[in-house]
C-alpha cells in the first residue's frame, strides 16, 4: 500500500472520528438507549435464570451482550447516514475530484464506526461490571470481547454504508433499522436457543447468524474460555466484516461513477 | 503537448442524455484558451452543470469528446482531476469540521505533504480572507464564507484549470464582488484558466473573457461580451420628460429615430434603427420641439437582449419556462 493512499485512509479515518465524536446525537443515543434497553430487560426478565438448564443465575451477565450487539446496529446506521449525507451534500463529489483511492474512502469512513464500537464496548462492559457482572474469561476475555465487539460494528457499519451507497438517502438507511432490530430479537439473545418453547421462534433463531455473535460474546461473560462458541462468534463477526465491506467497496465503486 | 493546451479546454460534440430519454447537453463544441475566463450563461435547466459535471470527470458523456488540460475526459479522468481545481454547485462541506480541517484534508487527499499541507493551508485561508475563521465549524459559516473556502479548497493543488459551477448563487453583493475579484486576479496573475458556469447576466458581463450561451443543451452564441452585443447592436435610448404631460410628444420624437421598446414609467423609449444615428441627433429633435428633458439615457443591448435575439426568450424566465415544458 502507497504512502499516499495511507496519508488518505489516516486523514479521512481523522474526519470519520471527528464527525463522529462532535455529534452527542449519534453519542447519546449510542450509549444510552442500548442501556436502557438493558436495564429494563433484565429487570423485568431476571426470573428467567429459574427454568431449569439456565446456564447462569444471573441474568444481567446473561443480557450483556444485549447492548453490546444492539449498539453495533446503531454504529450501522451512524456508519450509513453519514455516507449518504455525503452523498447527499455532493461532499462525495468533492472527495471524487481528488486522487482520493475509493479503500482510503472506506477505510476512512469504518474507522469512526470502529471507534463508536469501541466506547460503547467499554462503556457497556463498565456498566456491566458495576451492576455486578463478572466476566468469566478474565481481564484478557474482556479485551477479546472488545475486540470481537468492534469487528461487528465494522462489519454492521459496512451493511450500512451498502445501503447508504446504492440509496444516497440517510433516511432509507435508517429506514433498515428496524428490520435489523427484529432480526436482532429473532436470536437467542433473550434466552438460550435450547429453552426456547416454541419451535418456529427456534428454527429462526437456530439459523439467525445473530445468535452465533451473541452466544460468542455471551460465552466470555458467563462460561469462560468456549473455544467452540467463540470461533462461531469471530467466524459470523468476521463473515459479516467480510460481506459488508466487499459490498461496500462494490457498492462505491458504482456510486463514484468518476472517469 | 503544449502549453495552450496543458492549459485549455476543447470540446467537440459534447452529448450526455438521461434515462427517459431527456438530453442534457446535445451536441456542444467550445474551446477555452489558456489563462481565459469562460462564462457559460444559460438559465437553470440549460445543461451547464452537465456540462460542468462531464468535464470534470464525475459524469460520462453518452458521445463526443473533450480534453481538459490536454487529456480526454473518458480515457485519462485522472490526469484531469489533478490537473484541475473544481467548486462545486453547492459549496459541499462537512459542518462538523472546521475551515482549516477541511484546507488540511484536501492537502491530504491531494498528495502535499505534512509540511506543505500547513503552508498551503494558511496561504490560502488567509488569501480568501478566512484565517481568523479557520478553526471554526462550518455550521457557523455564513453563504459568503463557505464559497470563499470552497474555492479555497479548489486551488489547494494549485491547478492549472479551475472548474466553477455557479460559484456566486445566493451570495450577496458584497460577497460576489469579493469572488470576482479573487478569480479575475487568479487569471490574471496566476495564469489559471477559468470555467465559470453561470445565471448571471452581470456575472458572465464583467467576468468573463468570452461567454458561451447554452439553450436546451446547445451553445446559441460564443464570443467576448462586447462582440456578441455588438452583434445584435442597436442600442436603445430612453428620454424623460421634465413635465409629464410631454410624454406624448417625447414619444412622437423618439419614433423618428426607432422603434419603440418597454420604458419605466413617465419615460419613453427607442430601439435605435440601424444606421449612424447617435444621441446628439436625438438631443437636437428633443431641443427643436422645446421639450424639456430631465433624464437622457443611452443604453447598449445587454446579454439579456443577445439571449433573447438568440432563442427569442429573455433569460429571465427560461428557466420557469424549461420547468413548466418539462412538467407539461
Amino acid at each position: 500500500m502507497s504512502s499516499m493512499v495511507l496519508t488518505q485512509m489516516a486523514s479521512l479515518s481523522r474526519r470519520s472520528v471527528l464527525r463522529v465524536f462532535r455529534q452527542p446525537e449519534v453519542i447519546v443515543p449510542a450509549l444510552l438507549f442500548p442501556l436502557l434497553i438493558y436495564g429494563f430487560q433484565a429487570a423485568g426478565l431476571g426470573s428467567a435464570t429459574k427454568i431449569p438448564g439456565f446456564p447462569t443465575d444471573s441474568y444481567i451477565s446473561f443480557l450483556l451482550a444485549f447492548p453490546l450487539v444492539q449498539g453495533s446496529l446503531f454504529s450501522a446506521v451512524a456508519a450509513g447516514t453519514d455516507l449518504a449525507k455525503d452523498i447527499e451534500t455532493g461532499f462525495l463529489n468533492r472527495l471524487s475530484l481528488t486522487p482520493m483511492r475509493p479503500t482510503a474512502l472506506l477505510a476512512g469512513s469504518l474507522v469512526g464506526v470502529v471507534a463508536l464500537g469501541f466506547l460503547q464496548s467499554v462503556v457497556f462492559l463498565t456498566v456491566g461490571i458495576i451492576f455486578g457482572v463478572q466476566i468469566q474469561a478474565g481481564f484478557l476475555g474482556a479485551l477479546v470481547l472488545i475486540v470481537l465487539t468492534m469487528l461487528t460494528a465494522l462489519g454492521f457499519g459496512g451493511i450500512g454504508a451498502i445501503l447508504a451507497l446504492w440509496t444516497g438517502s440517510g433516511e432509507a438507511v435508517q429506514g433498515i433499522f428496524p428490520l435489523l432490530l427484529v432480526s436482532f430479537f429473532l436470536s437467542s439473545i433473550l434466552l438460550p436457543r435450547d429453552l426456547i418453547q416454541t419451535d418456529w421462534f427456534r428454527t429462526i433463531a437456530t439459523y439467525n447468524p445473530i445468535s452465533y455473535l451473541v452466544e460468542g460474546i455471551r460465552s466470555l461473560i458467563i462460561t469462560g474460555w468456549d473455544g467452540h462458541a467463540l470461533l462461531l462468534g469471530f467466524l459470523v463477526a468476521g463473515g459479516l466484516a467480510i460481506v459488508g465491506i466487499s459490498g461496500a467497496a462494490l457498492s462505491l465503486k458504482g456510486r463514484l461513477g468518476r472517469t | 503537448m503544449t502549453v495552450g493546451e496543458a492549459r485549455g479546454i476543447e470540446v467537440e460534440g459534447l452529448v450526455r442524455k438521461f434515462k427517459g430519454g431527456v438530453t442534457a447537453v446535445d451536441g456542444i463544441d467550445l474551446r477555452v484558451e489558456a489563462g481565459e475566463i469562460y462564462g457559460f450563461l444559460g438559465p437553470n435547466g440549460a445543461g451547464k452543470s452537465t456540462t460542468f459535471l462531464m468535464l470534470t470527470t464525475l459524469l460520462p458523456p453518452t458521445s463526443g469528446t473533450a480534453r481538459v488540460a490536454g487529456y480526454d475526459i473518458v480515457k485519462e479522468g485522472q490526469n484531469v482531476r489533478a490537473s484541475i481545481g473544481a467548486a462545486l454547485q453547492e459549496a459541499a462541506l462537512d459542518p462538523f469540521l472546521t475551515g482549516r480541517e477541511h484546507v488540511r484534508l484536501q492537502a491530504a487527499l491531494q498528495g502535499l505533504s505534512r509540511g506543505e499541507r500547513k503552508k498551503r493551508g494558511d496561504e490560502l485561508l488567509e488569501r480568501v480572507g478566512l484565517s481568523d475563521a479557520a478553526d471554526r465549524k462550518i455550521r457557523g459559516y455564513s453563504g459568503g464564507m463557505k464559497r470563499r473556502l470552497d474555492l479555497a479548497l479548489a486551488l489547494v493543488h494549485s491547478p492549472r484549470i479551475l472548474f466553477l459551477d455557479e460559484p456566486t448563487t445566493g451570495l450577496d453583493p458584497q460577497s460576489r464582488a469579493a469572488l470576482w475579484d479573487e478569480v479575475g486576479r487568479l487569471a490574471r496573475d496566476d495564469g489559471v484558466t477559468v470555467f465559470l458556469t453561470t445565471q448571471y447576466l452581470e456575472e458572465a458581463d464583467v467576468l468573463s473573457d468570452r461567454v458561451g450561451i447554452i439553450d436546451r443543451g446547445r451553445i446559441v452564441a460564443e464570443d467576448t461580451p462586447a462582440a456578441l452585443k455588438a452583434g445584435i447592436g442597436r442600442p436603445s435610448v430612453a428620454a424623460t420628460p421634465a413635465n409629464r404631460d410631454d410624454l406624448g410628444a417625447v414619444k412622437r420624437v423618439l419614433e423618428q429615430f426607432g422603434e419603440e421598446v418597454s420604458a419605466p414609467s413617465g419615460s419613453a423609449a427607442v430601439r435605435l434603427k440601424d444606421g449612424d444615428v447617435n444621441l446628439t441627433d436625438v438631443v437636437r429633435a428633443l431641443d427643436k420641439q422645446d421639450l424639456n428633458i430631465s433624464g437622457l439615457e443611452l443604453n447598449e443591448p445587454s446579454l439579456d437582449d443577445v439571449y433573447l435575439a438568440k432563442t427569442g426568450r429573455k433569460l429571465e424566465g427560461a428557466a420557469e419556462e424549461e420547468a413548466g415544458e418539462d412538467g407539461s
